[in-house]
């Protein structure tokens, strides 16, 4: 363990607002609104949007120096308004700032005062539903924010008592490739489900005529109503801060069942889902599927030589970096960091869980920023980094390959269209993984190889 | 004010202005409205681009994550030397620094960061919540200056004190406690300081170059590829050459007021544009044998631009573009610009325009051309609807939405890779539109289409 530094240099994360507005993103007819001033939601908009590279709006209550001193109360509520009316929101989503927290905004009685003073607004058919979640950046990363605004759509908007025989699917941040993904594995297990949120359409969307105020796409509001009548609820991620997940509120306030499950990267997380899916449904496996898992235990026989002893360094989100970690060391990669911005006290245990076997353990750091990964880095002396791409400096400074995934993105097309789950994610970021390996020997190599 | 257009927001009519449509009267600088979705920055954003290319300062954040990590390294600012610009430093706020004071915090990662990368000088941004919590920047900063001695220079660019423009003066006020500090021994009679200019894609070398060419002497890059060193004897130069966007016009005024130097505005963007900044250095100095100089170099630079230029104004003659950037002083050239390459401006905004910047793009556009101050996307585009456009000029933030429409974007913001200033530059700025108009995709947008698979 290196020095404990006060400073931070180059964040191995993000601020908490980010993940509440990615989440909400997801949710049919939507408009994340910060409450708070202008930079943020600009700052945030941009960040979102050289990943996805699509339009992503946020609005914002601007406050202005004298709000700070008087509250944020009337911005915020003409802001509520303007969306509204201007962008026909069926659902805001309104998060708050470090600012707003700091001041101290009361936003559920602000939201309760402004009902109160438009009922005309409120009694229309057209009138949004407003969620809010509490999001100080200095309560946690962007995927406590993400989390938590998970969390309030469940509290907030699922409302309805009963059964039906749907699922709920909680995937946690993953690509849009990747829910696409999810929503064809429940369509062919015969599965009635809602993924919540889905950002598969909202972003990353078709070429258009018009410009949608509120891009297409997202979880319908009337499913995340019904989500407690599902029969169960499938909810990914053993990292996520605190004890109170959206799947566990729905198993103790409506009594639907949770399965918390890993992120399923690679094969045995995967292996574990689809056992989730096979005992849910009732049903086996179906045949694409299976052949895709053949498939990739092929390839893994395929490429273990490239890659056996190969070291990677593995950072980002937590639950991402615990897939990952699981995926390296079922295929013969040693991990020997693995590190994330992120504090939620539970990597260590599930980087244990998922490397059991391994004779030699990874380090294992959270809380940790790009210079602490880069001192490991130059002490460990990679083969390999993986993670998002604000990896790149440390790739580019000692010469190590980098292999994308997750979010950010920004230094390459695409990242919206990662897949990283299930046995077909497995496979394309075997292939990624191994050509990378591959093509660093080659190029490494006087004599140009031609067959590897 | 009537138009014939529906507007979206109300608030905003006078925000919009069409030329001939009515006489000319636009609203700007105003507070962002609350709910429509802003393009705008804040305050912190403003002085972050203008003191960031200072490549051998430690910049340190102090806030909340956010504000730092969104900010690292996206503007292409080149350095020739160190490049601790490039990192982000923050003192990452927690929540019992929200409630005991940040300044303890503060001291010790300014302490440590300094001891780890020994810059020349370190910036300490204020951001929103800092102005809430009241720490006393002021105070750490004079002691930790004092202890290490190196400048230490507290900016006060709390974000929800205004937009962009409070900042770049926030940033000016900073830089202009280093100016007067250094030696001004040795700085020849014709010499000046490159204000305004952020060395995107190495353009400041060119800018340069140009000026060693004419035997001049170029004291201070304010603030692309800077140096602290050269920023403190920047008050021994004779002219402040000040370009664009005004984020440095401050500045210029400060050192005018103090140090009598005489500032002029330039535009290093365009043929006429960069050309006339030239002359007007080589006039200001009044030195025959320069202006020579400088009639010899804009000719040996005319002479292999033009043929050049010549090629892609044919293709592009008559196609239409729209341009939204931050600060309108760069609008005028693009206009310019464009016109060069045979193409028409049908609108123009710009985050932080002033009246007058509003009132100077209505004379030099075509009739009928959309003005427009801080806009958002819904109005955007209707505008690029409502008008068929070509092109679209504006920053990353408008590029997803013409994406979108399948029109083609060009970046002219601090993200670029691509230098467009000089002649050079122009040439550069003429293949970008070139490869961006022409490109064969645009057929098979559903615009050009109209929806029918086919029809392509
Ligand atoms: S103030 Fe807080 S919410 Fe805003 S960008 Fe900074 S960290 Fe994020
Ligand atoms: S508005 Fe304030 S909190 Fe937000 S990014 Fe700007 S300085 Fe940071």
């Amino acid at each position: 363990m290196s020095d404990d530094y006060t400073s931070t240099t180059n964040a191995c994360k993000l601020c908490k607002p980010i993940g509440a507005c990615l989440a909400f993103k997801g949710v049919e007819g939507a408009v994340p609104f910060l409450h708070g001033s202008q930079g943020c939601a600009t700052y945030m908009r941009r960040y979102i949007i050289s990943h996805f590279r699509e339009p992503m709006d946020i609005a914002s209550s601007s406050l202005g120096e004298k709000n700070a001193i008087f509250g944020g109360g009337a911005n915020l509520k003409q802001g509520i308004k303007n969306v509204t009316t201007k962008y026909g929101a069926k659902m805001i989503g309104i998060a708050t700032t470090c600012l707003t927290e700091t001041i101290g905004d009361d936003v559920p009685s602000i939201i309760k005062q402004f009902r109160d003073e438009e009922k005309a607004l409120f009694e229309s058919d057209n009138s949004p539903l407003l969620v809010n979640v509490s999001t100080p950046s200095y309560g946690g990363t962007h995927m406590e924010g993400f989390h938590d605004a998970v969390k309030v759509l469940v509290d907030q908007i699922a409302t309805e008592y009963g059964k039906d025989e749907s699922i709920n699917l909680l995937p946690g941040f993953v690509s849009p490739a990747d829910i696409r993904y999810l929503k064809e594995l429940l369509s062919d297990f015969n599965l009635e489900g809602v993924v919540l949120p889905d950002i598969s359409e909202s972003l990353d969307g078709p070429a258009l005529l018009d410009y949608q105020k509120i891009s297409e796409g997202g979880t319908p509001l009337s499913k995340i109503r019904s989500m407690g009548k599902a029969r169960a609820t499938i909810e990914f991620g053993r990292t996520i801060f605190g004890n109170l997940t959206a799947g566990k509120l729905l198993d103790s306030r409506f009594g639907v069942k949770n399965y918390s499950l890993g992120m399923p990267v690679g094969l045995r997380e995967s292996d574990e889902f689809f056992s989730v899916l096979e005992e849910i449904s009732g049903c086996k496996s179906p045949e694409k599927h299976v052949l895709e898992r053949g498939r990739l235990i092929d390839s893994f026989v395929d490429s273990h030589k490239y890659i056996f002893g190969c070291k990677a360094v593995v950072y980002g989100e937590e639950d991402l970096v615990v897939g990952l970690t699981s995926f390296l060391a079922e295929m013969g990669v040693q991990p020997v960091l693995c590190a994330s911005g992120g504090k939620s006290k539970k990597l260590n245990k599930e980087i244990t869980a998922v490397t059991k076997g391994l004779v030699d353990l990874p380090i294992v750091r959270d809380g940790v920023d790009f210079y602490d990964i880069g001192e490991e880095v130059a002490e460990l002396k990679p083969d390999l980094l993986i993670g998002h791409s604000k990896g790149y400096s440390l790739a580019k400074k000692y010469g190590i390959p980098l292999m994308r995934v997750g979010f950010p993105i920004h230094d390459r097309i695409g990242g919206q269209r990662v897949l990283h789950l299930g046995y077909r994610g497995a496979q394309a970021l075997l292939d990624d993984l191994v050509n990378l390996v591959i093509e660093k020997k080659q190029n490494d190599s006087p004599v140009g190889y031609s067959y590897m | 004010m009537e138009t014939s257009t529906p507007v979206i927001f109300e608030e905003r009519e006078n925000q919009i202005h069409r030329k001939g449509e009515s006489p000319f009267n636009i609203d700007c600088n105003r507070d962002s409205l609350a709910g429509a979705i802003s393009q705008r920055a804040c305050v912190f954003c403003g002085s972050r681009v203008v003191l960031y290319p200072i490549a051998d300062a430690l910049h340190l954040v102090h806030g909340p994550i956010g504000c730092a990590v969104y900010t690292w390294d996206i503007r292409g600012a080149l350095s020739s030397g160190p490049e601790l610009h490039r990192l982000s430093f923050s003192t990452d706020l927690q929540e019992k620094d929200v409630i005991f004071g940040g300044e303890k915090k503060l001291y010790k990662a300014l302490n440590e960061l300094i001891d780890l990368h020994g810059p020349k000088a370190a910036f300490v941004y204020s951001t929103c919540i800092v102005g809430i919590i009241g720490d006393d920047l002021e105070a750490v900063c004079r002691k930790v200056s004092a202890e290490k001695k190196i400048p230490v220079i507290p900016v006060q660019s709390e974000g929800l004190k205004g937009n962009k423009r409070e900042g770049y003066n926030a940033a000016c006020k900073a830089l202009f406690r280093l100016v007067g500090t250094g030696e001004t021994d040795n700085i020849s009679p014709y010499s000046l300081n490159i204000l305004g200019d952020f060395n995107l894609a190495g353009e400041i070398w060119l800018i340069r170059d140009y000026f060693k060419r004419m035997g001049v002497e170029v004291v201070a890059n304010i603030t692309g590829d800077g140096r602290i060193a050269d920023i403190k004897r920047a008050h021994g130069a004779k002219l402040n050459v000040v370009q664009c966007s005004g984020s440095t016009m401050d500045l210029a005024n400060m050192m005018e007021e103090t140090y009598g130097i005489p500032h002029i505005r330039v535009s290093y963007f365009g043929v006429e544009d960069m050309a006339q900044a030239l002359y007007d250095v080589a006039n200001y100095f009044g030195d025959s044998q320069m202006i020579e100089k400088t009639k010899e170099l804009v000719k040996d630079e005319l002479k292999v631009l033009y043929p050049e230029l010549k090629k892609y104004k044919k293709a592009l003659e008559g196609k239409k573009a729209a341009i939204y950037v931050g600060g309108s002083f760069k609008a005028f050239s693009l206009v310019k610009a464009l016109r060069h390459l045979g193409m028409k401006v049908v609108m123009v905004g710009s985050q932080t325009g002033t009246k007058e910047d509003y009132a100077e793009l209505e004379q030099i556009t075509d009739p009928g051309t959309i003005i427009v101050d801080d806009t958002n996307p819904l109005e955007l585009s209707q505008f690029i609807k409502e008008k068929g456009v070509d092109l679209f000029i504006g920053g990353v933030k408008e590029r997803p939405i013409a994406y979108k429409l399948g029109v083609g974007f060009c970046d002219h913001n601090h993200e670029r890779k691509i230098g467009l200033e000089g002649f050079e530059g122009m040439l550069n700025f003429a293949k970008e539109v070139y490869n961006t108009v022409m490109s064969p995709v645009w057929r098979f947008v559903p615009r050009n289409t109209t929806g029918d698979v086919k029809n392509v």
